[in-house]
């Protein structure tokens, strides 16, 4: 079976390791394919022999269902091998380092890994240690989180027709979101205006740096919005280091039905889960109407499809010179 | 003779108009010292300048070239309530605070339980209305039991009623939280109040770290204790721009640090108690426990550097910093004894002492005492204009009289001015419009 993205131009990176060194040009190409992974993901029959004979692993360093299982359901409808090394619970706390993990998985031979690590860096610093495989990044610290800003953007594009012009509100812990940098740099790329909205401890210095405008008070912050993302506020951080309270939180920068009237009257809610309900959005409004929060997941599965396969598509060159007469 | 009014339970009472006539008009807020009259109509200043015309009905107080000023703002309060009832009440530090021409007490969250809790500070107010009678506004905890640990929420204290957060009696020792405590008030545009002592170089001090504490054999508190927490506060108000407020300085090296950060542009501010102006350690003598004070008592050029900061605005407020103490804590070796004292009463007529000596102009020293504090807390306070509150204060600043601590309206007696000789009688506190102290010579 032909992949239906076939047609698109080849992505021109070996890895995929931020929204930030892709051209907005290079951000349409992946939301085009991924488009198209997603009509055919609502056909029968899902599975493909593209990845046929590539091995991918899943190297997460934190704990992750969602992410994870997307792209182990992404690699596998493209026919890749696919493996999980969850090594929080192996050989790292054993002592391994980064690097060592990197020398012990060149050996294995993969063509494709995707790494969530903790700490910000820690991807590009193991993608400039692998040979011969494409690595891409499922998270690093609050640095970035490409697939999630790429599903999103989709999700907003699909349902909205465009990005250019609209106006997209992220909402809450902005300072130590990885999806918060990168939806700002793909969403801004893509000519989106956008608001970032939370509490001054919450917002990293400088992030109006990035193309944002900044907004403290959340009824301002999402007026007349077409989008308003919002973000999980980790429990740790609620308990008087840089918010006093839940309580507190929700009544100032929880998502609920008054507050949404705010915004258009169209306008989309999102959240990258998993969420905490009644502390940055209420149910009545992630249950919404409109909510696209399930439309979100289901879009996860065909970007990742969409990235594997535009990356898998410049590994050709390099694996007939590493494997000969295989 | 004494006159208290009772409390108002409820709604205010709807007094009849008042007129005070022939009375010196001093308005810190326009800077104005002038004769005239004054008028006061459903508990707000309708008219103030010469001649009014006594409307039907009228009660009409003669006051005979009495100072009429607006009542005093008092943003240094702790009160025993709720928790150390048999100290200080909150009706019986208002009677203080009424004697002494206090309209508006800002009480701390120094109670027990602490106030860093949204139903706590509608305590305070329910309480206050029902036995107070004088204003009573609550400051409420900054981080949670005053353990300096964890925020409180601040946004929901302030939107219960509370006009400014503070840290308690001790610093914040960690300064990544007084840095996120100023980021996150700055977004409800919340006062942080904070007392600058670095609690390791304060050590076991019970008083300055002098000549006196040496030859009185008693471990000091230098002074950099407070300098040098003053000046982390300020490089974080600097970082932030959050509204940082010093509550008490006690010495010159602080007040240059506070000067250098104003002359910055720098939006903070401070306060210094009426104790530090007027005492030095000397008038410790023979360890009298009731002049054991937190900040303590300094050098007699420290309290002159801090008598000129207040009249050139280095320092923007003067507090009684009333802090009633059990006889028992009190009654005690001198390093043992509990610190503070209460002041309430005797705010006004220590801080006169000041004018008095040709320290500082008089409405200047009263815009100290209630313009400013009343800005700071978000207050109307603290102006004689068409409009304000009717909350006043008519004093004779020329009258003598002795302290006596029996004498005295608060439940606790640890005054430092105990058989003080003062020059300056509140003869009338009115607040809302509704005489609450009379003070009549038999």
């Amino acid at each position: 079976m032909t992949s239906p993205a076939a047609d698109f131009a080849p992505f021109p990176k070996t890895h995929l390791l931020g929204i930030g060194e892709l051209s907005p040009l290079d951000i349409e190409n992946l939301l085009d394919r991924a488009n198209a992974w997603a009509d055919r993901n609502a056909l029968p029959d899902n599975k493909h022999a593209i990845l046929r004979g590539r091995t991918q692993i899943n190297l997460f360093f934190e704990a992750s269902t969602r992410t994870q299982s997307s792209f182990e359901i992404a690699g596998k409808r493209l026919g890749a091998d696919v493996m999980n090394m969850s090594v929080g619970s192996s050989s790292v706390k054993k002592g391994e380092t980064l690097l060592d993990t990197a020398v012990t998985l060149n050996a294995m031979r993969p063509d494709l890994i995707v790494v969530r690590h903790h700490g910000s860096g820690a991807v590009e610093l193991l993608a400039r240690k692998v040979a011969n495989c494409a690595v891409v990044n499922g998270g690093d610290g609050a640095h970035e989180h490409p697939t999630q800003a790429l599903l999103d953007a989709l999700t907003i594009r699909r349902h909205k027709g465009r990005i250019g012009g609209l106006k997209i509100a992220i909402c809450g812990d902005i300072a130590h979101s990885r999806v918060a940098r990168s939806n700002i740099l793909a969403l801004t790329a893509l000519g989106a205006q956008v608001n970032v909205v939370g509490p001054p401890t919450l917002m990293p210095p400088a992030i109006d740096r990035m193309g944002v405008k900044v907004f403290h008070d959340m009824d301002a912050g999402i007026e007349g919005c077409d989008v308003v993302m919002m973000l999980r506020l980790q429990r740790e951080r609620m308990s008087g280091a840089y918010v006093p309270s839940s309580r507190e939180f929700f009544h100032y920068y929880g998502l609920d039905a008054r507050r949404l009237e705010r915004a258009a009257p169209d306008a989309l809610v999102m959240h990258p889960g998993p969420m905490n309900r009644g502390v940055e959005i209420d149910s009545l409004v992630a249950d919404g109407e409109q909510s696209v929060i399930r439309d979100q997941v289901e879009m996860g599965v065909a970007v990742r499809m969409a990235v594997l396969e535009a990356l898998a598509g410049n590994l050709d060159a390099h694996k007939d010179n590493r494997k000969p007469g295989q | 003779m004494r006159r208290f009014a009772e409390p108002l339970v409820g709604q205010r009472a709807n007094p009849r108009p008042l007129l005070f006539r022939g009375a010196r008009l001093v308005d810190p807020a326009a800077d104005t010292d002038t004769p005239g009259d004054l008028l006061v109509v459903d508990g707000r200043i309708v008219a103030a300048g010469p001649g009014i015309a006594a409307p039907e009905g009228a009660e009409i107080i003669e006051c005979a070239g009495a100072v009429l000023a607006p009542g005093l703002v008092d943003m240094q309060v702790h009160t025993g309530e709720p928790g150390l009832e048999h100290i200080e009440t909150l009706a019986s530090a208002s009677m203080a605070a009424a004697a002494g021409g206090v309209t508006t007490m800002a009480c701390l969250p120094t109670t027990n339980p602490v106030i860093d809790d949204p139903a706590l500070v509608d305590f305070i107010q329910r309480r206050a209305r029902d036995t107070a009678i004088v204003n009573v506004v609550p400051i409420a905890a900054a981080t949670r039991a005053l353990a300096g640990e964890d925020m409180t929420e601040i946004g929901l204290l302030r939107d219960a009623g509370a006009v400014a957060v503070s840290a308690g009696r001790r610093s914040i020792a960690n300064a990544g939280l007084m840095r996120r405590l100023l980021t996150y008030t700055r977004n409800f545009g919340v006062l942080v109040m904070h007392e600058v002592e670095d609690r390791d170089l304060a050590g076991s001090g019970v008083m300055n770290e002098s000549e006196a504490a040496t030859r009185l054999g008693l471990a000091g508190i230098p002074s950099a204790a407070e300098t040098v927490m003053l000046d982390r506060d300020l490089r974080l108000a600097a970082l932030t721009r959050g509204r940082y407020h010093a509550s008490q300085l006690s010495c010159a090296d602080s007040v240059a640090a506070m000067r250098a950060a104003k002359a910055a542009g720098l939006a903070v501010t401070c306060g210094v108690s009426v104790a530090n102006l007027t005492l030095n350690e000397y008038d410790i003598g023979a360890y009298r426990t009731f002049l054991k004070l937190r900040p303590p008592l300094r050098g007699e050029d420290d309290r002159t550097a801090l008598v000129a900061a207040l009249a050139d605005g280095t320092i923007d407020v003067v507090v009684s910093n009333h802090d009633p103490q059990d006889v028992d804590t009190k009654r005690q070796p001198f390093a043992e004894a509990s610190d503070g004292a209460i002041g309430l009463e005797t705010l006004l007529a220590a801080a006169l002492r000041l004018v008095h000596a040709g320290d500082i102009a008089l409405p200047r020293l009263l815009a100290a005492l209630s313009t400013r504090p009343a800005q700071l807390l978000g207050l109307p306070g603290g102006s004689l204009a068409e409009g304000a509150p009717a909350d006043l204060v008519l004093f004779d600043p020329g009258a003598p009289w002795v302290v006596e601590a029996s004498a005295l309206s608060s439940r606790a007696k640890n005054t430092p001015f105990e058989n003080a000789r003062m020059q300056g009688r509140v003869l009338r506190t009115v607040v809302a419009g509704r005489s609450v102290y009379e003070y009549a010579v038999t």
